[in-house]
């Protein structure tokens, strides 16, 4: 039998507390901050406009392909290449016009009428503006839904103060990986909206065990106190954490790696998301819970009456 | 005894993979290169088209994989896709404009699976290659046309109950009758309280006005009607393109998903889709002068109209007949070799045709062709602007009285009389569609993404297998059975449910399932590992792990449950695809997790005395 975190004694995760608000708010604040300044690379499905991939036979020139589409009025275009030197990416910004939706065939042909026609289409989309404004304000409200929901179920089957060190762990993860798309200018796009929802689901995961522990050694354990039996928790779960952390690391580099450039935003956002989540259920849950002041009288189990319980036992 | 399942738990266990694994067949057949034909509207499709199709194919000696003739459709599945073309061309040739030829991919499933219902999982664009269209109405459009048609009939019956008014006008979604005296007010207002039922009257007695509004109510189904009818439209317009599989669908409250997989030609269908186009009959205005209207003196209920030979006609507002009432036009030749429409229409528009040729027999009536076109523009509430194009296709006197069958001539060539009978069997519009959102995916990313997913899904797997016996040992091959069966269960359980369609973040979901799924046994060998260091048997450690492990599968599970089904609720297209996949995966991850482990540990371990655990 070989384990990977091998302990006998309780490490004593919430000592170090203090240094992990610390550096979490930090993160957060370096997060709105760049939110706020450099905001999010919004991707087609939130701006609207036109994107066009297309393949070339060999590698494709760039510079020739942005004269070409300045010579024809589409200046503002944003060329590309996206995977391999023969596939570029073409994102138009959405505008005004009779034609909005036929740009794309449009650009299609100019391209082929450029390169003798060796010119192969693999994806044309394009959104309306206001499709997109409508996304960004369905997405934050599913993510809020989400966080409510999650809210409401922990604080019914656990109790309050755990389903509140949760959600803020939850809406730590979120914040910290949007920071991180807004820092790296990576795009967010729909994908990475599922992923986002996903490390959601994934950090939820992690949380919930941690406070299936907490609840069940106070209950176990009458010595101690909330912090140990916290400690005690964690390092029970220690090796379980890790462990799942892992094989979800390892598949989900597999996807960044194999899934293809689609896939790649998502990829991104879920193994940085998994990171943190990991991190943030071991640290930020149950610190938030202990901070709020969770102790063993809050988990017992509800003393139910049973029946007859009241009557004297049959002699 | 410890750890011994009863039989029928482990029959459970071994049925539901053998039946989910069934299920799960039909995906690895692959498709078939196919031609389906169907009938256009004025042609069947018989067991005597079903012999010419045979014929056809023998005489460019094709030897199809199968004929069959099912639900009114053809299909030829062939071996190739250079025999699919030829095969298709020579169809074409073959059958003519009464049928439709298209190319389709058909599943492969051998018949014993299909004959149980077995197919493969469904396919979004993303991995399938076609269009994506989403579409927006417009819902003003439909009130004004609603409103017209009000104005008309409050028109005629006032009319008839010889109530004199000075004029009678839609007014954004008002109708207003203006009328001259006090008697023939109270008469009209009379005459027109509580008559229509989703209308009120207000009443202006200062300036002897009446205004019938909508209600909200009324609003509300009539902007219902126009949307379920557009959907209707569209999906007759998306059979005459003989597309395979197509998806019309509405999305909220004025929007249209279509779905066409497999298509290229993008031009041609957002034509024929987008097309607005409707037909109306009115009299000519013969007795004003047309110079004068040209001048821009129109008279009182006329309306001036280009023509196609670049002039102008003065037609008459009131509408005889629009092109709701038509059930099939066709395209064809009169007895002069010129192009024409014929037209058939149902009761109540022959009757309306009827009483409106009878009395203008000798008259000159027009057929005026109404299309919509997007302006690029938008209002302040930011819905895009159309503009009605409406032009004057032809004039023709009225011969006779006219039924319910008649016909259109005059049209300039043979090509445009096809595309109005298209369109006017379609049916026209209620009210002009605006495509708003379109995604076209070209097969062959398509397959590199079905390639690409799947590849990632196999070395995910393949590296937790790898990590799980390395960590595990023989516990840990038996998660991977689990593993092995999860994934089994989920493409048989997504093969089953109707609506699941595979896409890229769904497959992206499936590898994430395959990461987490091992978390419930990590949690349960943990425990396990957790009992042995406190000195249980071997036995006791497994049922005990087992034991104090479920209430916290059940939690982390259920909470993640939650945010699949929001997800699914919530989101659109990828975040719905991936919300499926998610869901789908929690539930077999927890059943084969839980159950299936436990019965193959019962099977190996469990009811022996044994001194030590490989875990």
């Amino acid at each position: 039998m070989h384990e990977i975190i091998k302990t006998n004694k309780t490490i004593s995760f919430m000592r170090y507390r203090m240094a992990a608000w610390f550096m979490s708010g930090l993160l957060i604040v370096a997060s709105i901050v760049s939110l706020s300044v450099n905001q999010l690379n919004w991707g087609l499905d939130f701006t609207g406009g036109t994107v066009i991939e297309v393949g070339y036979e060999t590698a494709a020139d760039l510079p020739a392909v942005r004269k070409t589409l300045d010579a024809n009025g589409f200046g503002g275009a944003v060329v590309q290449n996206f995977g391999t030197q023969q596939d570029v990416l073409i994102r138009i910004e959405p505008r005004e016009g009779v034609k909005a939706q036929e740009l794309g065939n449009e650009i299609l042909s100019l391209l082929q009428s450029e390169s003798n026609g060796q010119v192969e289409m693999r994806r044309i989309e394009f959104v309306g503006p206001q499709v997109g404004d409508e996304l960004t304000e369905q997405g934050g409200l599913a993510m809020l839904t989400a966080l409510i929901c999650i809210l409401i179920y922990i604080a019914l089957r656990f109790e309050w103060r755990l389903a509140l060190g949760a959600v803020g762990a939850l809406a730590h993860d979120v914040i910290i990986t949007l920071g991180l798309f807004s820092v790296l200018g990576l795009e967010f796009d729909l994908t990475v909206l599922a992923a986002l929802l996903a490390v959601i689901g994934y950090s939820i995961n992690d949380t919930v065990v941690v406070c299936d522990r907490v609840r069940e050694n106070f209950r176990k354990y009458h010595k101690g106190t909330s912090e140990e039996t916290i400690d005690g928790a964690l390092t029970d779960t220690m090796s379980r954490t890790v462990i799942t952390s892992l094989t979800t690391i390892l598949v989900l580099v597999a996807l960044f790696f194999l899934g293809g450039q689609l896939i790649h935003g998502f990829a991104t956002a879920l193994l940085f998301g998994v990171v943190i989540g990991t991190y943030s259920s071991i640290y930020i849950a149950s610190s938030l819970a202990l901070a709020l002041g969770v102790s063993r009288e809050d988990l017992m189990p509800p003393e139910v009456e049973k029946e007859g319980e009241d009557l004297d036992p049959l002699p | 005894m410890l750890n011994k399942f009863p039989l029928w738990k482990n029959l459970m266990v071994i049925a539901i993979l053998a039946i989910a694994a069934l299920y799960a067949l039909p995906n690895i057949y692959g498709e078939d290169y196919a031609v389906q034909i169907s009938a256009s509207r004025n042609a069947s499709v018989t067991t005597d088209t079903l012999g010419r199709v045979e014929q056809t194919l023998e005489e460019i000696s094709i030897t199809p994989k199968g004929v069959t003739l099912e639900n009114d459709q053809i299909l030829v599945r062939v071996n190739s896709d250079v025999e699919q073309l030829q095969a298709r061309d020579a169809l074409l040739r073959e059958l003519g404009t009464d049928y439709i030829v298209a190319l389709n991919l058909a599943p492969a499933t051998p018949d014993w699976l299909a004959s149980i219902g077995a197919t493969p999982m469904k396919l979004g664009l993303d991995l399938r290659g076609g269009v994506h269209f989403l579409m927006e109405v417009d819902m003003q459009e439909a009130v004004r046309k609603i409103q017209d048609q009000m104005r008309d009939t409050v028109r005629a019956e006032l009319r008839e109950e010889r109530i004199r008014s000075t004029s009678i006008r839609r007014q954004d979604s008002d109708v207003v009758v203006e009328l001259r005296t006090t008697e023939d007010y109270t008469a009209a207002e009379q005459y027109l309280d509580n008559r229509y039922p989703g209308y009120t009257l207000i009443e202006e007695e200062a300036t002897q006005t009446l205004r019938l509004r909508m209600t909200e109510a009324k609003l509300k189904e009539t902007q219902d009607y126009a949307i379920s009818q557009n959907v209707t439209i569209l999906r007759n317009r998306v059979n005459e393109l003989g597309v395979a599989e197509p998806v019309v669908q509405r999305q909220g409250a004025d929007r249209i998903v279509v779905q066409l997989p497999g298509v290229q030609d993008t031009a041609r269908a957002k034509e024929i889709l987008g097309a607005t186009a409707t037909l109306e009959f009115r009299l000519v205005d013969d007795e004003n002068s047309l110079r004068d209207a040209e001048m821009g003196r129109v008279p009182f209920g006329s309306e001036l109209f280009p023509n196609r030979n670049g002039g102008n006609t003065l037609l008459r507002e009131d509408v005889i007949l629009t092109g709701d009432h038509i059930v099939n036009a066709t395209s064809g030749f009169d007895e002069n070799q010129r192009p024409q429409v014929s037209i058939s229409l149902d009761g109540a528009g022959g009757d309306k045709m009827s009483l409106a040729t009878r009395d203008n027999v000798g008259k000159p009536m027009a057929t005026l062709f109404i299309e919509f076109k997007a302006t690029g523009e938008r209002d302040e509430n930011d819905r895009i602007v159309f503009e009605r194009h409406a032009e004057v296709i032809n004039v023709a006197t009225i011969q006779s009285r006219l039924g319910s069958n008649f016909r259109i001539t005059g049209i300039s060539s043979q090509q445009e009389a096809q595309n109005l009978a298209l369109l006017l069997r379609a049916g026209a519009l209620i009210a002009p569609i605006q495509i708003v959102e379109e995604r076209t995916l070209g097969p062959s990313l398509g397959k590199e993404n079905i390639a690409l997913g799947t590849q990632a899904i196999v070395w995910g797997f393949v590296l937790v297998v790898f990590f799980m016996v390395l960590y595990y040992r023989k516990f840990g091959l038996v998660a991977n059975l689990a593993l092995t069966a999860n994934l089994v269960l989920i493409i048989g359980v997504m093969s089953m449910i109707p609506g699941a369609t595979l896409t890229l973040p769904g497959m992206a979901g499936i590898v994430l399932t395959v990461g987490m799924a091992v978390d419930a046994n990590v949690l349960i060998f943990e425990r396990i590992r957790e009992e042995i260091k406190a000195k249980r048997s071997p036995q006791q450690a497994i049922h005990h792990g087992y034991d104090s492990a479920f209430s916290t599968i059940m939690d982390a599970n259920i909470t993640t449950l939650i945010v699949a089904i929001i997800l699914f609720a919530v989101g659109t297209g990828p975040v719905k695809g991936f919300a499926v996949t998610l869901a789908i995966g929690i539930i077999t991850s927890m059943f084969t997790a839980i159950v299936g482990t436990r019965a193959v540990i019962n099977a190996v371990w469990g009811g022996k005395r044994i001194d030590k655990l490989s875990v």
